[in-house]
């Protein structure tokens, strides 16, 4: 009987726990939600307007996207949306998120802006997991390697210019940390032809 | 008896450096002030909180059942602070990341529930969550400290995100954080940090 009791008591006080704790979530994630979806909107606008470097459109950005799957150029693993700048409806630039899968450790998530006539404005790292101090220099906040990008574009290159200087190309690395700046530089190329390949999805 | 909460808190019992518990958040999560800050207030909170949440309710938990129930307990009040924290600032968010829901696995909240709030009244289990919570923070407001000065030669950095970013004249810079000794920045330099706090305080206590 005793026996009996314990778990009684075991489930009520379980039970009356868990309703209690359910409840104060729930008013938690009531008061919280729209803060926190006010904040990823603010956080992405803000973002998407800096790699945009000032270019003018009149839409609204966050709400003008198209879907993109899973992609042998952008390496992304899940759907992935590619916002779209436009004035007057006329695209003015598109914004591309991508993966280097092969730098140092971990991936890195790129983004980059770019033009209607296939031309970088700018791109920024979202997020990375490279040596601090070492690799690092890829990150906007450390250093302004990545402004390197702005105005290259397919045509304006040959192949040879995509590289590190250390391999006969035309970019800056630091001595002991190439295969970070290499990953980058791949995968904003691989953005390019990205959008070069799929340019009609973009136009309408 | 708040004064012996007070001194079991902040020195006798110190959660980072004597009970040595709650060393992953301690660690890794030490690489400037802010963080270590920001970590240390949410855990306060979540000690003091779950502290008094047990204490009324002990003479009701069961004994076979007392872990689930302290767990259950402490994953709710983390997950509000973690969405408390997600609304009140977003970039600190980010920079804490998984360590704010691993509040939950720290060692030092369930063992103070445990060890002091299950067998006391409220009062002084109120105490005993806010002091043993201090305690750790200072641990890792120094942490940060050292940790920051040596490997980025900053101090304040990411202040702005707790206070504001009109605040960011803040930060600090002593020197160009590429000179930074890097291995502070590292988890390895989170350990010898921790293990220098340590003999410090075994000395004081030897001196005694």
């Amino acid at each position: 009987m005793s026996e009996y009791k314990t778990i009684l008591k075991t489930i009520s006080i379980i039970s009356l726990l868990g309703l209690i704790f359910a409840i104060s979530l729930s008013i938690t994630f009531e008061k919280s939600n729209p803060i926190i979806e006010q904040n990823k909107i603010e956080f992405k606008t803000k973002l998407l307007n800096e790699v945009l470097d000032g270019l003018d459109y009149d839409n609204d950005l966050i709400g003008t996207y198209i879907r993109i799957k899973p992609n042998e150029l952008l390496k992304n693993k899940t759907e992935k949306y590619v916002y779209l700048a436009k004035k007057n409806n006329i695209l003015q630039a598109v914004l591309i998120e991508s993966i280097a899968p092969d730098g140092y450790s971990g991936e890195i998530n790129i983004l980059t802006a770019i033009r209607s006539d296939g031309e970088i404005i700018g791109t920024r790292i979202i997020d990375h997991k490279e040596t601090p101090g070492l690799g690092d220099y890829i990150d906007q906040k450390k250093s302004s390697w990545i402004s390197n990008f702005d105005g290259m574009s397919l045509n304006n290159r040959t192949d040879a210019d995509w590289r590190v200087k250390k391999d006969q190309g035309t970019f800056d690395y630091k001595a002991g940390a190439t295969i970070t700046p290499r990953a980058v530089i791949k995968s904003v190329k691989n953005t390019l032809l990205f959008y070069k390949e799929n340019r009609e999805l973009f136009d309408d | 008896m708040i004064k012996e909460q007070i001194q079991d808190g902040l020195w006798r019992q110190n959660a980072g450096l004597v009970q040595l518990l709650g060393l992953c958040p301690t660690l890794a999560v030490t690489v400037n002030i802010t963080n270590g800050f920001a970590l240390g207030v949410a855990t306060i909170f979540v000690m003091m909180l779950s502290n008094i949440s047990i204490s009324p309710i002990r003479n009701y938990v069961p004994e076979s059942a007392r872990v689930p129930i302290f767990i259950l307990v402490i994953a709710g009040l983390v997950t509000i602070v973690d969405l408390s924290i997600n609304a009140l600032s977003k970039p600190l968010y980010d920079a804490l990341g998984i360590f704010i829901p691993l509040i939950v696995t720290n060692c030092i909240v369930l063992a103070r529930v445990e060890a002091f709030a299950s067998k006391n009244s409220t009062l002084p289990s109120l105490y005993d969550g806010f002091f043993m919570g201090l305690g750790l923070t200072f641990v890792l407001i120094i942490l940060g400290a050292v940790r920051e000065i040596v490997g980025n030669g900053t101090l304040f950095q990411n202040l702005h995100f707790l206070i504001g970013e009109k605040y960011q004249f803040l930060t600090i810079q002593l020197f160009d954080s590429s000179d930074g000794f890097l291995l502070a920045a590292l988890p390895p330099g989170a350990f010898i940090a921790l293990s220098a706090l340590i003999v410090f305080l075994n000395l004081v206590n030897q001196k005694k």
